[in-house]
Formats: C-alpha cells, sequence, structure tokens
C-alpha cells in the first residue's frame, strides 16, 4: 500500500510582500527591499533561509520567475532582490513603485553549505550580476565574522557604472577585517580608482590557505573557467568550491523538470553546486 | 493480500457497484486506439492495451486551473471528482507508482494528493502485444498502487484488494465474490505462464546507466536530434513524464486571473530557454539527451530502477521511430532502423 499524505500547506500559494524601497544599482538592475504584508510571517521567514537560497517571484497576469535574495539572514525584517530588467515578468517589475504589491514564494534551494565553512578562509569572486547570491553570504559572514578566517572578496564589473553595490563595496572595502578588492574591465571615463582588468587579476591579492578555504564563484558562464583554475591553483579542493547556477524554473521544488541537468534538479539539489558536482553532472555549467 | 473469485456474469453487476464511488471510467475505443472515457461499463473493451495518454491525465490533467487571484487574493483551485478508474495494467500501476513518489517526495503536490484521495484505482490483467515489454522493464507485475485488481480468466476474474480504500468498496458487493478454489489458483498459475511467454518483444536494459554514461558525447544523439520533430508526443503519452509548465491567463467575464498548470515537454525548444533567449539545450540532441538520460540514468540513481515500464507507447507514437527500445539498441551499437533510415534518405 502507497503511503498517503494529508493535510500539507499548499505550496504554490505565494504571500503578498509590500515594495518598502527600489533604486537602481546600474543602467538596467535596479535593488528592491520588500517586507512580508503578514506581520506574522515576517520574522519567520527573513530569519530562517541559508545564503544562496532564492524566491519564486510573481505578478499576477505576468507570471512567475525565480530570483536569488541578496539579503541576509542574519538581518531579518525585509528581503532584498538584485534584479535585471530582461524579460516580461522584469519589465513588469520594474514599472511597480513602492507602496505597491509583489507576491513571494520560498525560500527555495540548498543555499551555501555555511555549517560547512565555518572556521574556514572565505575566498568570493563575483562578476556582474554574480554578486546578488554572494552578497548575502558575504554580509552573512561579516554580520558572523569570528565563525570564519580570512575572507577575500573579488568582484569585477565591466565598467564602474556595471558595479553592482559601488558605494556599499567602497564603504566595505575601508573595514580592516576583510579583504575587498573592486575591478572593472575598462574604465572609460578614467576615474576608477582601484585595479583595471579581468577579476582573475585580484588573485595576486589573495592570501588564504587553500586546503582550508571554501571558494564561491557566482557570474556569467565565461568567468567560471578562468577563475577556477585560479581557485586550484591555490590549492582548494573540488568540494570546497562553490557556484551557483541560473536555469528556467517554475515551481521552485523539483516537480516541473524545466531546471534539470543530468540527474539534478537545479532547483532543490542547487542552485549551489560545488565543483565536484560540475565535474560528474554534464551540462551543469 | 485478500483475494477472491469473481465469476464472469457478476463482473458487469459488480462495475456497475463501484459506481457507488464515483464516475465510472475506463478504456473504450478511439478509431484505431483506446481512451480512457467516462461510459457505459458494457462498452469497456477488456483487451485494450495502451489508451493513447496514460492514466496520469487523472491525477495532473494535462491543463488545469491551480490558483485563482481576485480582488488581490489568491485562493487554491481544485476540481474534484470522484472517480473509479478501471482497466489500469500492471505497467501503467507501476508508472503511477513512479508518479506517485515523485509527486508525494520533498514537497507534496496538494492537487496530486486531493485527486489521488478522490480516485478509486481498479487495476486489469492483460495479455501482450508485439509492443509491449514489461517483462524486460520488470514492471509486468505489480503489488501496490491499486484499491482493487482483477485479473481476467476467460470465464471469471481473481478479484485482489489492494488498500482499504478498496475494501470499503466492495463492502456491499460481497454477493458477487467467492471464495478462491484450487482449481482457481491452477487457472491463475497456467494464465501466469501464458501471459509471461507471450512477450515478443525484448529490451536489454542491464547495465544501462554506464551505457548512457560512456555515450556522452557519441554521435547517436546527433542523428537522433536530425530526425525528431521535437512535437513532444514522447513526453504527453509517456507515463512517467512529469514536466510542466505555469502559466497566468486572465479571465475578462469573471474579472479574474487563473494560474495554470499544463503539460510540457523537454523536447520542446523554449524549455531551457532562459529570459534574455539563452537556452541551455538550443540543439534537438541535447534534448533528446535529456530525456533519456533522465529516463534511464536518473531515475535509477533516484528510485533504484529506470523510469520506463514497458508500456510500448513511445514505440506507438513516435512519429520517426525514436523511443526507448531503438534508442536502448543504438546505444548498445545494435543495427536499429528508423530514425536511422530517415537520417540517410535526407542527408542523400
Amino acid at each position: 500500500m502507497l503511503e498517503e499524505k494529508t493535510g500539507i500547506e499548499n505550496p504554490y500559494v505565494p504571500e503578498r510582500a509590500r515594495i518598502v524601497r527600489k533604486y537602481d544599482l546600474t543602467r538596467d538592475v535596479r535593488f528592491f527591499q520588500v517586507r512580508i504584508c503578514d506581520s506574522e510571517k515576517v520574522f519567520p521567514m527573513t530569519s530562517d533561509y541559508r545564503p544562496g537560497q532564492f524566491m519564486m517571484i510573481s505578478i499576477p497576469n505576468v507570471g512567475e520567475a525565480p530570483f536569488s535574495i541578496t539579503s541576509t539572514p542574519s538581518r531579518p525584517g525585509l528581503f532584498e532582490f538584485c534584479i535585471r530588467k530582461v524579460g516580461k515578468l522584469t519589465s513588469k517589475l520594474f514599472e511597480l513603485k513602492e507602496n505597491e504589491f509583489i507576491w513571494l514564494r520560498g525560500p527555495f534551494g540548498n543555499g551555501f553549505p555555511v555549517d560547512k565553512m565555518l572556521g574556514k578562509d572565505l575566498l568570493f569572486v563575483a562578476g556582474g550580476l554574480g554578486a546578488a547570491p554572494l552578497r548575502s553570504l558575504l554580509l552573512y559572514a561579516l554580520d558572523n565574522r569570528d565563525l570564519f578566517g580570512r575572507i577575500f572578496y573579488l568582484h569585477g564589473a565591466r565598467t564602474p557604472e556595471d558595479m553592482l553595490f559601488r558605494e556599499e563595496f567602497f564603504r566595505l572595502k575601508e573595514r580592516d577585517d576583510f579583504e575587498c578588492y573592486l575591478t572593472v574591465d575598462e574604465d572609460p571615463s578614467g576615474v576608477w580608482p582601484f585595479d583595471i582588468g579581468v577579476v582573475t587579476n585580484l588573485f595576486k591579492y589573495v592570501k588564504v590557505n587553500g586546503k582550508n578555504t571554501a571558494a564561491v564563484v557566482c557570474g556569467p558562464p565565461v568567468m567560471y573557467k578562468f577563475v577556477v583554475e585560479e581557485f586550484l591553483k591555490i590549492g582548494i579542493p573540488d568540494d570546497h568550491i562553490f557556484m551557483t547556477l541560473e536555469r528556467k524554473m517554475k515551481c521552485g521544488m523539483g516537480k516541473c523538470g524545466q531546471c534539470v541537468v543530468g540527474h539534478k534538479y537545479v532547483c532543490v539539489d542547487g542552485p549551489v553546486f560545488t565543483l565536484w558536482d560540475v565535474k560528474n553532472i554534464k551540462g551543469l555549467i | 493480500m485478500r483475494v477472491f473469485k469473481l465469476k464472469r456474469e457478476n463482473f458487469l453487476p459488480f462495475l456497475k457497484g463501484l459506481e457507488k464511488f464515483g464516475e465510472l471510467w475506463g478504456p473504450v475505443k478511439k478509431g484505431e486506439n483506446y481512451v480512457y472515457a467516462k461510459e457505459d461499463p458494457e462498452k469497456f473493451e477488456l483487451k485494450a492495451l495502451r489508451t493513447i495518454i496514460p492514466a496520469k491525465k487523472f491525477f495532473i490533467p494535462k491543463n488545469s486551473t491551480i490558483l485563482k487571484f481576485k480582488n488581490g487574493e489568491w485562493k487554491e483551485h481544485y476540481e474534484v471528482r470522484k472517480r473509479v478508474i478501471f482497466g489500469l495494467h500492471p505497467c501503467e500501476l507501476n508508472g503511477l507508482n513512479i508518479y506517485h513518489r515523485f509527486y508525494t517526495r520533498l514537497y507534496p503536490d496538494p492537487y496530486y494528493l486531493k485527486a489521488r484521495e478522490n480516485t478509486l484505482i481498479v487495476g486489469l490483467s492483460c495479455m501482450p502485444d508485439d509492443k509491449c515489454f514489461c517483462f524486460a522493464t520488470k514492471t509486468s507485475t505489480v503489488d501496490e498502487g491499486f484499491d482493487l485488481f482483477l485479473t481476467d480468466l476467460e470465464d471469471k476474474f481473481l478479484l485482489w484488494i489492494g488498500s482499504p480504500k478498496g475494501e470499503d468498496a466492495i463492502r456491499t458487493l460481497s454477493e458477487f465474490l467467492e471464495e478462491v478454489s484450487q482449481k482457481d489458483i491452477d487457472d491463475y498459475i497456467a494464465w501466469r505462464k501464458r501471459r509471461d511467454r507471450a512477450f515478443k518483444l525484448d529490451i536489454d536494459l542491464e547495465g544501462m546507466p554506464e551505457i548512457v554514461t560512456f555515450s556522452y558525447d557519441s554521435p547517436i544523439w546527433e542523428k537522433m536530434g536530425d530526425a525528431c520533430l521535437s512535437c513532444g508526443t514522447c513526453t504527453m503519452v509517456c507515463p512517467t513524464c512529469t514536466c510542466f509548465d505555469i502559466d497566468d491567463e486572465y479571465d475578462i467575464r469573471q474579472d479574474e486571473m487563473n494560474r495554470q498548470r499544463f503539460w510540457y515537454s523537454c523536447v520542446f525548444r523554449e524549455y531551457s530557454m532562459v529570459a534574455g533567449g539563452h537556452n541551455f539545450r538550443e540543439a534537438k540532441s541535447e534534448r533528446l539527451k535529456l530525456w533519456y538520460t533522465h529516463k534511464l540514468v536518473g531515475f535509477m540513481s533516484e528510485y533504484g530502477s529506470p523510469a520506463c515500464v514497458g508500456c510500448g507507447r513511445c514505440i506507438a507514437s513516435c512519429p520517426v521511430g525514436i523511443n526507448v527500445l531503438s534508442v536502448v539498441k543504438a546505444l548498445r551499437k545494435e543495427k536499429t532502423d528508423a530514425f536511422w533510415k530517415r537520417v540517410e534518405v535526407k542527408n542523400a
């Protein structure tokens, strides 16, 4: 006889949330702060997730899509998203003003295995919009600073105007409890005070104990190969190199199948995978 | 499991007696094929094999509204119908069992659970034709996932009770049931032997996950991709295909928005395309490879058996002859005709 399950909550019903603040980070990327409307759910939802998880954002009549959470559970109260205007849903999101509603489901996905990273040196490499999920983990690590070893954050963007959270990182650079390096591929305006060149150039500043380091990378697909090479040069093991991936998703719950790669559902088995996974599951990146 | 005998002449009254549970659905003839339909049980075809669309349609319909949005509120939407579905063969039931495990793991699907709760599943034995290969996939018998199961022994049926729901359903029908005699058991054993010997098609799935892994860069996928029409028929008719899409539709008459779920296919071009136009599986060969690796490798590591139940629907349906049989053969480097010939003709 098959096992029966009853009385479960419907995981397809989204939760209403209010846009409390929004501003542009770059020409086509906007930052959204949203608060769950049901006051009883605000704290449990915004404090009990892992950096690297994502939520399904929906607008009725337009649709639903996955977005990584860029805020940290160590600062509950609001969810933050960093969204590029690229399709139907995001174009509609860009039309919304403060105090208007969106609907959320989640958080979904495995997120970064923070427990495994405790006591280790952390090395972040973000490229472009890849800064969105990495910011969540970085802020989490900074908020729990004594749980981790040395922290290096390397961030590359095309031009100074394309760098997400530019001002925030300028301020973070001034902190002396972790190392933050920023670079741009090119600087047409000639005002950029830091490194110029691809993000792998920043590895010259990195001083970590490779064997005891968790490395995290997120960025455009072309970046992974070169960054991973650098990680391996430092001696970071395959299963300590984490990357977070993007796929089309309709449910977030390992059902609709649209994010399947090999036999993994990116929405529940990912979006965070190790280099070991990537080597063994063809087609992940 | 409790077993009873049901005499042939009591079969129709018994089936009609189940109508107390809900609408009676069963296999009926449609053109040259069979479909599950709500019909008078006298029209049910006891010899029917493989309906065009498998019984998964009763649990996750081809298209259904899952949520409604009106006056700023989301509401769950269920279309619950009490149904008795008759005529599911072991392959179909094994397919549904995979479906069940899939839809109840991780985030159990409330729509699936509701439909399942309101359905009485009545299985039926069968004799294989030239497209059946459930014997090879080890799905020619089934021991769970049905409420009642009938083994057709010509002059009588054996009735197996598979669940408390099944037990409840026959409570008022005991007048039709008799104890099983030694003769019935002998007849059953003889039938089983006859049935097991009737398979004409064999498929060698031994070592399949490894063979698919070795064949990742094989030119077979390209050839297959050349032949594939991306029509999605294989995924619609496969009893273990679960993929779906979700879309919002505005209903102008009701001034409400319906969030709809409908079957989707990994062989469609848009399947792996993300906003901005990047397609993770642009080539047809890549998408077919996904289908077959998911069936033959993915399910293996997840559930311990491949997600093929040997129903033969892909063999009967694919217009260009791409099916589990021809693909497995090709991967084993055996001669396959269908899509090979087609590619040769195209390239000539």
